[in-house]
């Protein structure tokens, strides 16, 4: 019997939320039409650090159509504990409260909420607010706090403490050849295009429905109802479309605790989005030096790693990434030390951005590495072999599986690696430099508990649920592709929803575990209907199928198959009409450790890329061009060719962004950020970006995940701005060890 | 730009608000608008045209871009009242479900999004920009795209798209 080509695992389809986006349709969190809404408009804390003497809002409340001004002093009681208000994340210390009292902990904070009829409104009598303060002495500057730099007490769970093994400082003392130094990251802020909102719907009953900007519809539910003291069933939360993150939503942000207060304080419907400039209000990237100290013998092999690394956190709050592991694991080297700090400055808690820890750590890192390839004289790419680990060097365990050489074979092969010239200022286009590198890149692949359902109706129609998010990852597509391999049903015959805290337990969207997480507990749930489906096939009359069980037949195009006897099949329909069933809905809960998961219990899970860039400089202005990159990623299986492409491209412009643009100045005078807009804290654009090539190298592992998924949110950014700095070595032989370079660091 | 309002037919409209008549993706309105209210914030929060995003409000992302006699702009530096009688084309006016427009089935084609937020800005402003005619090549539509940013990166899959249907019309 011909049938269509099967789509499922593996297909490259459109992503299925796409009409949506392209025509406007899709709506966003600001974009809930609510009747008799009200609109919040935050007001700012001047100043870093300190107190708020008076607030003078009788201006605000005479302009027309202003409804309240809450501040700390006539707000709704709200919890008084920390524990109230951690969220998903655990971050150790104590979580910022929003109007909870008198004190400044940076600046940008939000201290009031002009509440009123119209947005405009509200905008115009925030401006009216006067607060007057008592300003105590701050600091911002990151490598001022660094002298106070500090191990935290209490480590953040997922946190990984490095593990020393040989005698690295003897071993570095002794190294015939060495490269040693400070590198730094820049602060970055996220910078989603959607902006924080929240649309508050309040209901007689005094229940919330609430449209949020998260990376979590159920790590906000249980925010909003620990911290205002909501039963659960009181409040739901919804986020099925968001206009990217990148971390900046994994937790909750001040713009729905503010729009959920003033709906609770006063009774109605209110909506609250941050301004751009407000955006730069919470979330960042902390601030990172990495001390780093490689020997070697002369041949190259790598004898000494010294790797200590501080971040950037705030007063209240031990941010902790994963910075100084990614070398020690990566590198065959007998000798390895690492230390890791952080260090406190006057401004919100950073946070977790797109590769965490990685794209900080693993980045710096891959400078250092090229660095002592050029000491070596050995090729960059060599360099990587010659000092190549199978295994995770730092933990001693083996991975579930490591495709880098392939990655390092197929990716130089595409980027034509092998006609570089070893020497720096050797290759030239007119009057620009031409510069190649590469680096490595490596991130963790996860995987966490995460249920799904679904629900087959008799017509056909398959309707698969999950808590998850899409904030652009493709979720929605993933879940789509999973339920039509696991049921042989076309896509159109599909439904993903998600978004929604109602919906079966799903963990934050973050980390790159979504794809591997979700679509695992589909495919159970779709297997769940699938025996339901099997079992009521029994009843027809004549029982077609016999007594066959699962691993004996197969589903098709919408039937059941009897795999040895193809031409027996049986229609999903004709099967529950038999049971007289109109609908069969499961539900089934993906933990780790099942399948052949167990086997790589005490392994080590990570996805790996070989990134190679060209650049173009112009010698006289110093203006940098990236003309050329290549990302070989090694990352499993991959669900869907096309939107795993883009995940990868858009990490790698980010990548692009941490190399050459993105950074964030604080005016250590007055302890805040400079340039908090688009205009002056530069991301890509169009004009920044040519040729990308993204390849997925061919990596079967059943033991990280059941889908032999890795996950590829991340993977794309972590190196990349390594092989863009190492490029520019190569085109000017002018090391610059801190990001993003600058014009003025490779003129200076 | 009307002068003074005419109190037979605006009797209604509240004080300090400007009666303007704009073609909304070919539907003429006229509506009583505060004299602050940007075109933006005049789609969004008065007409539900929530396809027209805000990113920034200052005219730096180029998410709010709208086509106001075929010429795109920055809706969020626009104030309304000024554009009376003025013909303006949004996302929702360039095609629909099930009916889409070709930048919008090119954009779908070359995965030329992933979080949706910048893809009405980018594709009104992909419009504008064959109806100027000056965008042939690939270097041509980056230059002239860069004012719409997109933080997920699909900046080659979009110009990848503009130029698959610059070419069908070519």
């Amino acid at each position: 019997m011909a049938t269509a080509a099967k789509i499922g695992i593996g297909s490259a389809i459109n992503r299925v939320d796409g009409v949506e986006k392209v025509t406007g349709t899709a709506r966003y969190a600001a974009e809930h039409p609510v009747e008799n809404l009200l609109y919040g408009y935050i007001v700012e804390a001047a100043i870093a650090k300190g107190r708020i003497v008076s607030i003078d809002e009788e201006a605000a409340r005479a302009v027309p159509g202003v409804v309240e001004v809450i501040t700390h002093l006539n707000r709704p009681h709200v919890a008084w504990t920390d524990h109230s208000y951690k969220d998903e994340l655990k971050i150790p210390g104590s979580p910022f409260r929003p109007l909870y009292d008198d004190r400044i902990q940076f600046s940008q904070q939000p201290i009031a909420l002009v509440v009123a009829e119209t947005f405009e409104a509200a905008r115009f009598a925030a401006s009216l607010v006067e607060v007057a303060y008592e300003a105590e002495a701050h600091n911002t500057d990151f490598e001022v706090a660094v002298g106070d730099k500090y191990v935290p007490k209490k480590k953040r769970s997922g946190y990984m403490a490095p593990k020393n093994r040989g005698d690295a400082a003897q071993a570095f003392a002794d190294a015939p050849l060495k490269v040693s130094g400070d590198y730094r990251l820049a602060p970055e802020h996220h910078n989603p295009m959607e902006m924080f909102a929240s649309t508050v719907e309040w209901h007689c009953d005094g229940s919330i429905t609430v449209w949020d900007k998260t990376q979590g519809s159920q790590g906000v539910h249980a925010y909003l109802a620990s911290v205002f003291g909501f039963s659960r069933k009181k409040v739901r939360v919804l986020n099925p479309y968001v206009g990217g993150a990148f971390g900046s939503g994994l937790r909750p942000q001040h713009q729905v605790f503010l729009a959920v207060l003033a709906a609770k304080m006063l009774e109605r419907s209110v909506r609250v989005t941050m301004t751009r400039q407000q955006m730069f209000s919470h979330a960042y990237r902390p601030q990172a030096v990495q001390s780093i100290a490689l020997g070697a013998e002369t041949t190259g092999k790598l004898t000494a790693i010294r790797n200590a690394a501080t971040t950037s956190t705030s007063r209240y709050e031990d941010n902790m990434e994963n910075v100084v592991t990614w070398g020690l694991m990566n590198y065959d080297c007998p000798n390895a030390d690492a230390e890791y700090t952080v260090a406190q400055v006057d401004t919100p808690t950073s946070a977790d951005m797109r590769a965490p820890g990685a794209a900080t750590g693993m980045t710096l890192f891959e400078i250092a590495i090229d660095e002592m390839a050029y000491v070596a004289k050995v090729d960059p790419l060599e360099f990587r072999l010659v000092n190549y680990s199978p295994i995770d060097a730092m933990n001693g365990t083996p991975y579930t599986s490591k495709a880098l050489r392939e990655a390092f074979r197929e990716g130089a092969e595409a980027f034509g690696w092998s006609e570089r010239s070893a020497e720096p200022r050797s290759m030239r286009d007119g009057k620009e430099l031409v510069g190649w590198g590469c680096a490595t890149g490596m991130w963790d692949a996860q995987f966490s508990k995460t249920s799904a359902s679904a629900k087959l109706t008799a017509n056909g129609h398959l309707e698969v649920a999950c808590a998850t998010s899409d904030i652009g990852t493709g979720s929605y597509t993933v879940m789509t592709l999973v339920a039509a391999e696991t049921l042989g049903l076309p896509p159109e015959q599909i439904t993903a929803k998600l978004g929604d805290s109602d919906l079966p337990t799903a963990p934050v969207e973050g980390g790159s575990w979504g794809a591997a997480s979700t679509g695992a507990a589909v495919q159970l749930a779709c297997q769940a209907v699938g025996k339901k489906l099997l079992k009521t096939a029994g009843k027809i009359a004549g029982a077609p199928l016999g007594d066959a069980k699962m691993d004996d037949v197969l589903f098709e195009d919408g039937c059941i198959v009897l795999k040895d006897t193809p031409t027996v099949r049986v229609p999903f329909g004709d099967a529950m009409h038999a049971a007289d069933l109109t609908e069969i809905e499961e539900e089934e809960t993906a933990a780790p450790g099942f399948g052949d998961m167990w086997k790589g219990l005490h392994k080590s899970k990570n996805t790996h890329s070989a990134i190679f860039a060209e650049v173009k400089v112009d010698e006289e202005l110093g203006v940098v061009r990236v003309t050329r990159i290549v990302d070989a990623v090694a990352a499993g299986r991959i669900i869907n060719p096309k939107t795993a492409r883009s995940q990868i491209l858009g990490g790698v412009v980010m990548g692009m962004g941490m190399a050459l643009h993105e950074e964030t100045f604080p005016d250590h005078r007055l302890g805040r950020w400079m340039n908090h807009n688009f205009g002056e804290y530069h991301v890509p654009v169009h004009a920044d970006i040519h040729d990308i090539q993204v390849i997925f190298v061919d990596e079967p592992d059943s033991e990280v995940t059941p889908l032999g998924v890795k996950g590829l949110g991340e993977i794309g950014i972590v190196g990349t701005a390594a092989a863009i700095a190492n490029a520019i070595f190569h085109a000017t032989g002018k090391r610059v060890r801190s990001l993003p370079i600058t014009i003025d660091k490779i003129l200076g | 730009m009307p002068t003074a309002v005419n109190s037979a037919t605006y009797a209604a409209v509240p004080i300090g608000t400007v009666p303007t008549t704009l073609t909304i993706n070919g539907e003429t309105r006229t509506r009583a608008i505060e004299p602050w209210t940007t075109l933006l914030d005049l789609l969004r929060e008065g007409e539900d045209l929530i396809g027209t995003k805000k990113g920034c409000d200052h005219g730096q992302c180029g998410a709010c871009t709208v086509l106001v006699d075929g010429r795109r702009i920055n809706s969020c530096l626009k104030l309304a009242v000024t554009l009376d009688g003025a013909n303006i084309t949004t996302i929702e006016g360039l095609g629909q479900p099930g009916d889409l427009h070709p930048l919008q089935s090119a954009f779908c084609d070359h995965d030329a999004f992933q979080c949706g937020y910048c893809t009405p800005g980018q594709i009104c402003s992909a419009q504008g920009l064959i109806n100027e005619g000056k965008a042939r090549t690939r270097d041509e539509v980056r230059e002239l795209m860069s004012g719409n940013l997109c933080r997920c990166g699909a900046y080659s899959n979009i110009v990848d798209a503009v130029l698959d249907v610059i070419g069908e019309k070519a």
